[in-house]
């Protein structure tokens, strides 16, 4: 994006900084990251997200599509984004479950594509109106086979609009959908949300081939490449295809050694890549005896409980995870040999606990603070789980 | 620095749209906000509350904890929210609107609002009291959120509103 084309994008997004919703936040940063297209199917909590770009998109030369439900949204998505443009689609539990087919789809076209799940409570359709972190699992196993993606998880309206620049950068640089997973709670505030410069504005865009037509490999590469894409348009002859295929992009369903070569390479892009992808806030954590790991609105309540906390000088630190998938294995490892025990707030009845147990491996105690049914956490309620995680003994 | 309002009333008074312009105003005044709300399936009739946090500081936990201020507009909405709320708050009602035998600052909002003219700008009425008697944000920062956030062609009737909630304090 120009200077030009910036300034334009600034005048549609008005007055900064803005008191926004989340979900608007969301579309801010699409807008600024590029994106210019959306397709997307109207669900609470994520519906103002969708209402957003349809007001945009019209502004920037973008095209806004209410498709008939999610698995049309993602699919248009995917489509979009072979046709050359930066793509992103919004959605809630329901929606997210019905766009998984689709999501594995992207990873094993290797499709930039950025996802937004403004999470509420499930299973199915569960209490629309209300806040969850349910779906942290689903993001990274919800569709079938082996494949690696990328999410990131905002715990405040700024970090919502960074946070989808972020996700189209990384999804532009890897060729993954990358899934931003907000939750009602975040997606309905209003905070101050401050739009970047344009010297601050740091945009990656997908890297396409330069080499001859015919002696282009669409999805070749050594084994952690990330290829070149020559998306339709550009002249480069690419097939497409959900089915196992060769480095020309032809289907090869019965070679276990084609097959392994690509799977292995689309998890490998990602794995490989792992320590550039940690995106963790570390606070008190200078002579932390224990401490708590969250993420998304939780993180802020865990701040809150750990000041108070250290205010009666008790010796709690704070890790909040920004970049959730793939897990920061490495960092919780050292953390847990710093501190006796972790703490583990969440909005959930167990997920993102189990890959932080699997991390830790044994080496200090992990305790679960669930909680299920719309509301978040209050800080007495974390103080007091920390409190009993310092007094308790391991199991 | 940090205060917590409250704002209730029913579905279509006006109740979020007074807790964003009220955050934007903190905002423009260089601090910090967070509004929250919560409301029900209707368009209009039933019970909504907006929570607006104001600090100098980030505001960590987003949720109010013990309101400073609670405004309420409506009989059904003082009922629901009333009993959740401390003593300490500095209580503000619509007084045609809610009965109510506690010490609180009583302003006809609804009835001010229909002599200029119309009723749907009770709620900037309302602002225009809540920031005079709070002093949380400035009235200059308040009248531009006002004129942010409005339909065009109706600043002249939102700016008197405003005038007539600070003179009503």
């Amino acid at each position: 994006m120009d200077k030009q084309g910036y300034d334009a994008i600034r005048k549609l997004l008005g007055e900064s900084p803005a008191f926004v919703q989340g979900d608007v936040a969301c579309a801010y940063g699409a807008v600024l990251a590029g994106c210019r297209y959306f397709a997307g199917y109207p669900i609470t909590p994520a519906t103002e997200t969708a209402e957003s770009m349809a007001s945009l998109m019209p502004g920037c030369g973008g095209t806004y599509i209410q498709m008939e439900d999610e698995i049309a949204s993602i699919a248009a998505v995917i489509g979009a984004s072979w046709a050359g443009e930066k793509a992103m689609t919004t959605t809630s539990g329901p929606g997210f479950s019905l766009m998984q087919e689709n999501i594995g789809y992207a990873c094993m076209t290797e499709t930039p594509c950025v996802i937004v799940n403004v999470q509420r409570s499930g299973p199915s359709t569960g209490q629309p109106t209300e806040p969850a972190q349910g779906d942290m699992m689903q993001a990274r196993w919800g569709s079938h086979g082996d494949y690696e993606l990328i999410a990131l998880v905002p715990n405040s309206v700024q970090e919502c609009l960074d946070l989808v620049i972020e996700a189209f950068n990384l999804s532009e640089r890897f060729r993954v959908p990358v899934i931003v997973l907000t939750d009602g709670e975040v997606g309905h505030m209003r905070e101050k949300t401050v739009i970047p410069e344009f010297d601050e504005l740091k945009l990656v865009e997908r890297e396409t081939p330069t080499v001859p037509r015919e002696s282009y490999v669409p999805f070749g590469g050594g084994e952690a490449a990330v290829p070149p894409m020559g998306f339709f348009g550009l002249g480069y002859r690419t097939y497409v295809t959900g089915l196992t295929h060769t480095e020309k992009g032809l289907p090869a369903t019965s070679s276990a050694e084609e097959h392994t070569k690509l799977v292995s390479r689309l998890c490998e892009k990602i794995r490989q890549a792992s320590e550039s992808l940690v995106r963790i806030e570390e606070r008190y954590l200078d002579e932390a005896e224990f401490a708590v790991v969250s993420y998304g609105i939780t993180s802020r309540v865990a701040l809150n409980a750990v000041r108070t906390l250290r205010r009666r000088k008790k010796k709690i630190g704070y890790l909040r995870l920004i970049g959730l998938w793939p897990f920061p294995e490495e960092r919780l490892l050292g953390l847990s040999k710093q501190v006796k025990g972790i703490l583990v707030p969440e909005m959930n009845l167990g997920q993102v606990y189990h890959p932080i147990r699997e991390a830790v491996a044994g080496k200090c105690r992990v305790a679960h603070l669930p909680k299920i049914g719309g509301e978040i956490h209050t800080p007495a309620e974390i103080v007091e789980a920390v409190q009993k995680l310092m007094g308790g003994r391991r199991r | 620095m940090r205060k917590e309002i409250q704002l209730a009333g029913f579905g279509g008074q006006g109740i979020v749209l007074s807790g964003l312009i009220l955050g934007e105003a903190a905002i423009l005044d260089g601090m910090n906000a967070v509004q929250t709300q919560s409301y029900g399936p209707e368009s209009r009739g039933g019970a909504a509350r907006s929570d607006v946090i104001i600090s100098d500081a980030p505001i960590d936990y987003p949720k109010v904890v013990s309101p400073d201020i609670l405004v309420v507009l409506s009989q059904p909405a003082y009922d629901k929210y009333r009993s959740e709320v401390g003593k300490k708050a500095m209580l503000i009602i619509d007084s045609d609107l809610v009965e109510s035998d506690e010490s609180a600052l009583c302003v006809p909002f609804s009835k001010l609002a229909d002599e200029l003219g119309r009723r749907i700008v009770a709620n900037v009425i309302m602002l225009g009291t809540l920031a005079k008697v709070s002093e949380c944000v400035t009235r200059d920062s308040l009248e531009r959120a006002v004129l942010r956030n409005i339909p065009k062609g109706t600043e002249e009737l939102n700016l008197k509103a405003l005038d007539a909630g600070f003179r009503s304090a």
